[in-house]
């Protein structure tokens, strides 16, 4: 499970810690051509960026254009990096830190295995009922619940399934987008 | 390739005169490659061909090097031509070094077909997996509609913007296939377009900061001669206007002539008492077109600890990434300081004349220090002494001079002992320090100004590795001279053992030296050798006499150190000066010595 970063030393500074220390979920605008996750992903790893989560699909009709949403931390001054460093990327559109520009919503699908029988089966099938989980497979010693909300909305429900039978879990990363009229695809 | 038919109507073409076409359209003379079997098919079409010339170097790497220096001594495109597989990792060196250097290269390489693109295919390796971070951007051609775009495309992106090498990943099968030819297409790129002209306000910003200085410090780096000449003229105008001090960069030497008063000299680890002393003290510091290296600032929260800072840069993404500012500029530097003695000049507050009088006095002391004095006794060379007379008798002859260099000592002696008066006259290898960069670049340099003295400034260390291009000099009579300062030793290592690890010289003697002069004989060059100061002058004449290429071996002092030298680690004003002034290496921090 994702736990949270310890805040790092300033990677320039070693003896400060830097209270702007943050997550970002970022979104990114780009031509969906070969070797592009690679370009991203490579940036990340090369300049030793965080990668919380990375989702990426095309958007657009013509599936020229590929979203990609990336959950990061860092101080203000390295997600300022992070930006400006995905916007030099040749075939990248846009950049937008979504937690920065204000309001957004930011959604995770997964879907959770649980084995068991008798009361844990039980008490499995009410927990999700209260958390709007969806039984999607179901066998008499199995079941699989797809669910979707906030990230800790989706940890929360892990969590109560590990004691009654947590076998596998699996999640999509972040999906975000800003709240109101504003549009990244203009 | 007719001539006939018009220009408008799409032709079509084998894909190597497709790639050969679209160089031609985008101004290219030169490109210096070396063959394999992946590139075939363009060899034969350079074979049918008179526009473009073709120079054959002996190693990949030093193709890319030489179009590095053709690059920046020209402010075109250097173009490279090598082939799949082992042509394309050897060129890999000099992909990066072009990178850390923003310098606009476009390599084409070779690659397998497409059907066998990942069957582990005879000479087939992942090039564009391989150069993805080694470039500005790289592209694999597989569909032979796009080859043409994509090369049209490369040249905006290699120019455009912050500079850098850009690499086309050529299949064979797309070399021999036939497709049209589309010309460069006039609409904006759909999603790189960097931002060149500046923002008003943050210009008023900066020229309010400025002009409310007491101790204001302008420094400019390699951005400058990326911005073309028009750029140094502007920044020396500026500096006159403004009646600041002025410091370069190793990689912005020449953008401000280093005959001018208002000049500190280079800052940085080996950079001038003056400069780096102005650079701590000063109230307001003016970057243009330079990134807060770690080699510039030293230890970074100890740099100028009491100014407020104005950075202009073309990359949003060089602002704010080691230092932080208070006022940030994109834009191109020519834009930047046009827009900023316009500002200036319509601008009523006056400045603060005292303060700057006062400012510069306390300069005047620093520049007391002489850091750069060394003294030339006995008959054994100092290597300040010999870059200092090599300076002074080509500034004799008055011909247009280019200084390229290799690696070490010898470099830093060059960037502090060879003034520069003109941007791109000077091409040195500084954010990937390549050992091997000099010769190659020389090549490239000399190959664009036939009739320019070429010198590279080379250590006995570096000269060796990429020594084979002494045949690229022969075959095309490129009469470069190379210009050793041999002291036997990798010097700059040696140094760093003498400060840092208790004089433990680990395999940093150069032992098993060739005989440079037969050397130079066996490749049909010249080669002199000078062991006594008296007899120096008369080698360095004599070097610059000679109508084709020499080989100079100066045997140089064999401990002699780099200073002023800022220890890893410290503080611009806990700088080690020449040997009698040095307080020894009590700077040197544990901090400091895992830094590079
Ligand atoms: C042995 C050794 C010792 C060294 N010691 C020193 C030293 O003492 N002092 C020193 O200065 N260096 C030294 N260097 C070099 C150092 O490593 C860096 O390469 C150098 O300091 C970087 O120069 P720069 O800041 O001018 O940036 P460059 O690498 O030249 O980068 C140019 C900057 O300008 C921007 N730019 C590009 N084009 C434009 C444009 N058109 N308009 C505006 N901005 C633009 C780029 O985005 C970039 O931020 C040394 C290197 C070696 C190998
Ligand atoms: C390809 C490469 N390998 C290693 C180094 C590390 N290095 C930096 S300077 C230097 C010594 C250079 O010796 P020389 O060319 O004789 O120059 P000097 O310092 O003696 O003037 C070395 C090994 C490098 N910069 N590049
Ligand atoms: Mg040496």
């Amino acid at each position: 499970m994702p736990t949270p970063t310890p805040c790092p030393k300033n990677r320039f500074m070693p003896d400060s810690i830097d209270p702007s220390f943050r997550n970002a979920t970022i979104a990114v605008l780009v031509e969906n051509e070969a070797g592009i996750l690679a370009r991203v992903v490579g940036l990340f790893s090369g300049r030793g960026y965080n990668i919380e989560s990375l989702t990426v699909a095309p958007v657009d009709a013509e599936r020229r254009l590929s979203r990609i949403t990336i959950v990061t931390s860092g101080t203000d001054m390295v997600i300022e990096q992070i930006k400006a460093q995905l916007d030099r990327l040749v075939p990248v559109h846009k950049v937008a830190d979504l937690t920065l520009e204000g309001p957004h919503l930011a959604r995770e699908m997964m879907l959770i295995k649980v084995v068991g029988k008798g009361e844990n089966r039980m008490e499995a099938l009410r927990l999700a009922d209260a958390f709007r989980a969806r039984v999607v497979d179901a066998t008499t010693e199995s079941l699989v619940f797809e669910m979707t909300g906030a990230g800790d909305k989706l940890d929360a429900f892990i969590e109560l399934m590990r004691p009654i039978g947590l076998a596998e879990v699996t999640r999509t990363g972040v999906v975000a987008i800003a709240r109101g009229p504003r549009s990244l695809q203009s | 390739m007719s001539n006939t038919q018009t220009r408008n109507e799409a032709r079509t073409l084998t894909g190597a005169e497709i790639v050969l076409q679209a160089l031609k359209d985008n101004g290219v003379e030169v490109i210096f490659g070396y063959p394999g079997g992946a590139v075939l098919p363009l060899y034969d079409a350079i074979f049918h061909q008179n526009a473009i010339r073709h120079i054959l170097v002996r190693h990949e790497q030093a193709a890319v090097h030489a179009a590095e220096g053709y690059a920046r001594s020209t402010g075109k495109v250097g173009v490279v031509l090598v082939t799949s597989g082992p042509g394309a990792t050897n060129a890999v060196t000099g992909l990066v070094d072009a990178l850390m250097d923003s310098i606009p290269v476009i390599c084409l390489t070779g690659q397998v077909p497409t059907h066998l693109i990942g069957n582990d295919a005879f000479q087939e390796a992942d090039t564009t997996g391989i150069t993805r971070p080694a470039t500005k951007h790289n592209y694999l051609v597989k569909d032979i509609t796009k080859l043409a775009g994509t090369v049209h495309e490369a040249f905006y992106v290699a120019k455009s913007g912050r500079p850098g090498p850009v690499v086309i990943d050529l299949p064979k099968d797309i070399l021999i296939g036939k497709g049209p030819y589309t010309e460069a297409p006039k609409t904006e790129h759909r999603s790189y377009r960097p931002q060149t002209e500046p923002d008003p306000a943050q210009i008023k910003a900066a020229v309010a900061l400025l002009k409310g200085a007491k101790r204001p410090i302008l420094y400019a780096g390699g951005g400058v001669i990326n911005a073309g000449p028009e750029a140094s003229r502007l920044l020396t105008e500026f500096v006159r206007l403004t009646g600041m001090p002025c410091t370069n960069t190793l990689m912005g030497l020449g953008a401000f002539p280093a005959s001018d008063p208002q000049f500190l000299g280079m800052l940085g680890m080996h950079g001038t008492y003056e400069a780096n002393l102005a650079m701590h003290g000063c109230d307001v510091m003016l970057n243009i077109g330079a990134r807060f290296d770690d080699r510039v600032t030293g230890r970074l929260n100890a740099f100028s600890p009491n100014s407020k800072k104005i950075h202009a840069d073309i990359d949003p993404s060089s602002i704010n990434k080691n230092v932080k500012v208070d006022v940030s500029i994109v834009g191109d530097a020519g834009a930047v300081l046009k827009a900023l003695l316009e500002c200036w000049q319509a601008d009523p507050q006056p400045q603060d004349r005292n303060a700057m009088a006062e400012w510069w006095r306390q300069i005047d002391q620093w520049r007391a220090k002489q850091c750069l004095q060394y003294r030339q006794e006995g008959s054994i060379i100092k290597p300040q002494h010999a870059v200092k007379r090599l300076h002074e008798i080509t500034r004799e002859l008055g011909r247009d001079t280019f200084i390229t260099t290799e690696v070490g000592q010898h470099q830093m002696w060059a960037a502090q002992y060879f003034g520069f008066e003109k941007p791109n006259r000077w091409m040195t290898s500084g954010g990937l320090g390549t050992m091997g960069y000099g010769l190659p670049a020389a090549m490239g340099v000399q190959i664009a100004h036939p009739d320019a003295l070429v010198i590279d400034i080379a250590g006995e260390a570096s000269i060796l590795m990429n020594i084979q291009e002494m045949g690229t000099l022969a075959q095309y009579r490129l009469p470069v001279k190379i210009f050793i300062l041999n002291n036997e030793y990798m010097g700059m290592v040696r140094q760093w053992q003498e400060l840092l690890h208790g004089s433990r010289y680990s395999e940093s003697y150069s032992a098993a030296l060739p005989d440079f002069v037969k050397l130079a004989e066996s490749f049909h060059a010249r080669g002199i050798r000078v062991t006594r100061a008296e007899d120096l002058d008369a080698g360095i004449r004599e070097m610059l006499a000679i109508p084709g290429p020499v080989i100079a071996d100066i045997a140089v002092a064999k401990d002699e150190n780099c200073f002023p030298m800022i220890p890893s680690g410290a503080a611009h004003n806990e700088m080690i000066l020449g040997a009698g002034q040095s307080g020894g290496v009590a700077g040197v921090t544990d901090e400091g010595k895992v830094l590079v």
